[in-house]
């Protein structure tokens, strides 16, 4: 029975993901909720399992030309200071708090996502 | 025009900053704030969506690399989940340029503040 568990978890992950939904949140979500890993462990999992996925995605969405890669690649450059600086300060915080970090920012997203209204397309 | 564009770079440096820290110290949800930053920097909804995902792929490899070698999680406790992840992941990118990302973002959104107040009564 497990196991259909958790290639459910890793093909709603892996579509979230993919779409830049938050797919990280359903793993994590499902890791820490429901199988009751541990926070700091669940993190690591959810970093590894979205290498692969983004490549795919990746591949998929370039090959349609869908990838702007000067926005990327600016983004990202920065985004890895920014990682490195993270991934040390999760070690500092610990795992307790750092969970009730993560419930406390899918709160908070998640009232942004579902109140703030969508500005028209149209008009970016 | 060089102005809007310095004030554009900006917000990708600073903004590209927030998401690294995010997605390195909760291993998740960057991606959830890249996509309003690339949005902000002149990009469609879908296209955010899909170039998230490749903002987001180094800043995993590298915090993925910080969390191995300083032991706190196996390569194999993510195996499981990844040939479902694949599989997700194709379904995920045909259906971007499909649908609405809007209805998908609302029930998303109601799951998160679920399980963010789950995971705070713990």
């Amino acid at each position: 029975m497990n196991w259909i568990w958790i290639t459910l978890a890793g093909v709603l992950s892996g579509m979230a993901g993919a779409m830049g939904l938050g797919g990280g949140g359903v793993l994590l979500i499902y890791l820490t909720v429901f199988a009751g890993a541990e926070q700091l462990n669940a993190q690591g999992i959810n970093l590894i399992f979205f290498v692969p996925i983004a490549i795919l995605s990746m591949i998929i969405y370039a090959k349609n030309g869908q990838i702007n890669w000067g926005a990327v690649i600016k983004t990202a450059l920065f985004g890895l200071a920014g990682a490195f600086v993270g991934s040390f300060l999760a070690g500092f915080i610990g795992g307790e708090l750092l969970s009730k970090l993560f419930a406390c920012m899918l709160v908070v997203l998640g009232i942004y996502e579902l109140f703030v209204p969508v500005k028209n397309e149209n008009g970016k | 025009m060089t102005k809007e564009k310095g004030h554009k770079n900006l917000i990708m440096c600073v903004g590209g900053l927030a998401v690294g820290v995010v997605n390195g110290l909760l291993g998740a949800g960057g991606g959830m704030l890249a996509v309003p930053l690339l949005k902000k920097s002149g990009l469609t909804t879908k296209e955010s969506h899909s170039n998230a995902v490749g903002v987001i792929l180094p800043l995993s490899i590298f915090s993925a690399i910080l969390y191995l070698s300083s032991g706190r999680v196996d390569i194999m406790d993510s195996v499981p989940y990844i040939p479902g992840g694949l599989i997700g992941a194709l379904i995920g990118t045909k259906l971007l340029k499909k649908i609405s990302a809007n209805l998908l973002k609302k029930l998303f959104a109601a799951f998160m503040i679920w399980a963010g107040i789950r995971l705070l009564m713990k």
